[in-house]
């Protein structure tokens, strides 16, 4: 008896389920394509009621659209919610449909001076906090600006260096030093806006009103004014400072056809020697710098590439590749003390190498 | 300094763009009825749309630059133009640009039309979103329709939100292609109790509503449409290694040891 009674409740949950679905279900032949990002639903069935309609066909288009926007507003009840300050909320997906952006794409900026030279050298940002102690007022302060810790400018004695003019004004001194280190900054931040501007129009190449042109471009402009004269710039006075220019010559020099027999006799034999020697003719001074230019491509290239994995698999992997000392490839070429000192050395490119790792080898630009 | 800097911000090309704006532009001879449309068209998308007051005296399928230095003056990306001419009587021609140089344009004929001011109750509160309804199997059957439909949606589609409320969905805009007609009418949804949590739907009819035919068409090359659909690499969603979906839904992985 109980197990009927049982049965028949579950029938009649199921049949109440049914009947409330049922007010709200709609019946298509075709099911609506929805993009529920842009709140849009398309209805590919042919519209059959309405052809039958007269010229005024409202109350059928009525129906038609509430039964559509009941399968939207359907779709869109299904989406998941959060309540937010007494309201629900749904969180509605990406939008679908493609439609046209407003705007071509954004072309990448060149990188500025110091992103390349950081980029080849492996150099990254250190990650630096807010807040500074300060021993002098006895707490914490900011690192640079408002009230920082240790300001500069408020102080209210400078010792004057052993070999300055005591006369000089010390405080004018770092007032003027500061202004030329902001100048110098501008000048920079201009400098890379203006490169990358010109990367942004590349049509206006090699065409410049005077007032922009560059310094190597006035002075090739001095150098075309200076031999368009009709005596080809022979008789034409340079100013009491300008040097001679360098590199005007000719770029190749050929050999005149038929001369000098025993000197082209000595070429050709020297060339032949070489194709058939078996060792390599190298020269290690232009070899060794290529080497290590190269090398210090590949190992910023491979710091950057872990430090992006690492970021992307929250850590895991960075730190403990690193805790072997540097990548250990490189181990085997370089010799010794190098391995350890990637980052610690000066940044400039005539830094100082013990001359001791390879024979003859020196640093050239 | 600061200021213009922040203009010329906005305007230049981004990732994720801006909510595109629209100008609604008046022609030589713009009769009553083309105003009325293009000021309740004005309405729906405030604050996204700016009515000229002043006539304007182009002609959008002759001479595109006009209305192409009024979109980069502006910064809007959107427009609509009424005329009147005896030859085209109630005419009106919706169009969207790239690059500030026209993309599609696409010329309607108004033949049947109730304006806001004609319908009671209708309000219009700023900056809702409305849900969009094309219904007709001919918005996907020619090349000049579907991308009427495109054109349609990126007009009134409003800004683009992760959230929605769901007490606040209010107006439902629906297309219908029927015989070369294109029937648009707007409704405010009203919810009813049904018996689960999913509401029942009634309709309440409010303003504008229009009868539009499809006269010329100037669609932009094919190239140029996929270019400016073009979606940027780092907008697209990045794809995880070594998971693959069957057919069925089930989830494989691979693991390398």
């Amino acid at each position: 008896m109980e197990g009927q009674s049982v049965e028949e409740l579950l029938a009649k949950a199921e049949q109440d389920e049914a009947e409330k679905l049922q007010r709200i279900t709609v019946h298509k032949e075709l099911e609506l394509e929805f993009d529920l990002g842009n709140l849009l639903a398309s209805d590919r069935n042919p519209p059959t009621q309405l052809r039958c309609a007269g010229p005024t066909p409202e109350a059928e288009l009525r129906a038609l659209a509430r039964d559509n926007t009941q399968l939207l507003i359907n779709q869109l009840w299904q989406l998941p919610t959060e309540r937010v300050e007494e309201a629900i909320v749904a969180r509605l997906p990406e939008p679908t449909t493609r439609l046209p952006r407003e705007k071509p794409l954004p072309r990448p900026r060149p990188l500025t001076r110091w992103q390349q030279f950081a980029r080849l050298k492996g150099i990254r940002p250190k990650k630096k906090t807010n807040l500074v102690w300060d021993e002098v007022s006895g707490q914490w302060r900011r690192r640079w600006g408002y009230q920082r810790a240790r300001d500069d400018t408020k102080e209210w004695l400078i010792e004057v260096p052993g070999n300055a003019d005591p006369l000089e004004d010390q405080f004018a001194k770092r007032i003027q030093a500061k202004k030329e280190r902001v100048a110098k900054n501008e000048l920079n931040r201009l400098r890379n806006l203006a490169r990358a501007h010109k990367m942004q129009l590349p049509s206006a190449a090699g065409l410049h009103p005077t007032g922009h042109q560059s310094k190597e471009e006035l002075g090739r402009a001095m150098q075309v004014a200076k031999v368009s004269t009709a005596s080809v710039g022979r008789f034409q006075e340079r100013l009491p400072k300008e040097k001679a220019p360098r590199g005007s010559g000719k770029k190749r020099k050929f050999q005149p056809l038929f001369g000098d027999f025993a000197a082209e006799k000595k070429n050709q034999l020297e060339l032949l020697r070489v194709m058939n020697s078996k060792k390599p003719q190298l020269d290690v001074t232009r070899a060794t710098n290529k080497q290590m230019r190269e090398e210090d491509q590949e190992e910023a290239a491979k710091r950057r590439k872990m430090s992006q994995k690492g970021k992307r698999k929250g850590g895991r992997q960075g730190p403990g590749g690193k805790r072997k000392g540097g990548p250990p490839s490189q181990g085997g070429k370089r010799k010794g003390g190098l391995g350890g000192k990637m980052n610690s050395g000066p940044p400039g490119l005539g830094g100082k190498r013990k001359g001791g790792q390879r024979p003859g080898g020196k640093r050239r630009k | 300094m600061k200021r213009v800097k922040r203009f010329l911000e906005k305007r230049e090309p981004k990732l994720n763009e801006n909510i595109k704006n629209a100008i609604l532009i008046k022609g030589g001879n713009a009769n009553a009825t083309v105003t009325q449309v293009l000021k309740d068209v004005c309405a729906l998308k405030k604050p996204y749309g700016v009515l000229y007051k002043k006539k304007n005296v182009t002609r959008p399928f002759e001479d595109q630059t006009s209305l192409e230095l009024l979109s980069k003056k502006s910064d809007c990306s959107l427009f609509m133009f009424g005329s009147y001419n005896k030859k085209r009587p109630n005419n009106l021609v919706i169009g969207h640009m790239y690059d500030y140089h026209v993309l599609d344009m696409i010329e309607l004929g108004i033949e049947n039309f109730v304006s806001l001011k004609d319908i009671k109750n209708s309000k219009c509160p700023e900056g809702t979103k409305s849900m969009l309804i094309f219904a007709g199997d001919d918005f996907n059957v020619t090349e000049d329709y579907r991308r009427l439909k495109s054109l349609l949606t990126d007009f009134f589609r409003g800004p683009t939100v992760s959230n929605i409320c769901l007490a606040g969905l209010e107006y439902v805009l629906h297309f219908t292609a029927l015989n070369g007609k294109i029937y648009f009418r707007r409704y405010k949804l009203l919810l009813k109790k049904s018996g689960c949590r999913t509401p029942w739907i009634e309709l309440e009819e409010i303003g504008p509503s229009l009868n539009l035919v499809l006269r010329r068409t100037h669609l932009a090359p094919d190239d140029l449409y996929t270019l400016s659909v073009k979606m940027p690499k780092a907008l697209k969603p990045k794809k995880k290694k070594n998971i693959s979906n069957d057919t069925f839904g089930t989830t494989y992985g691979r693991i390398h040891m």
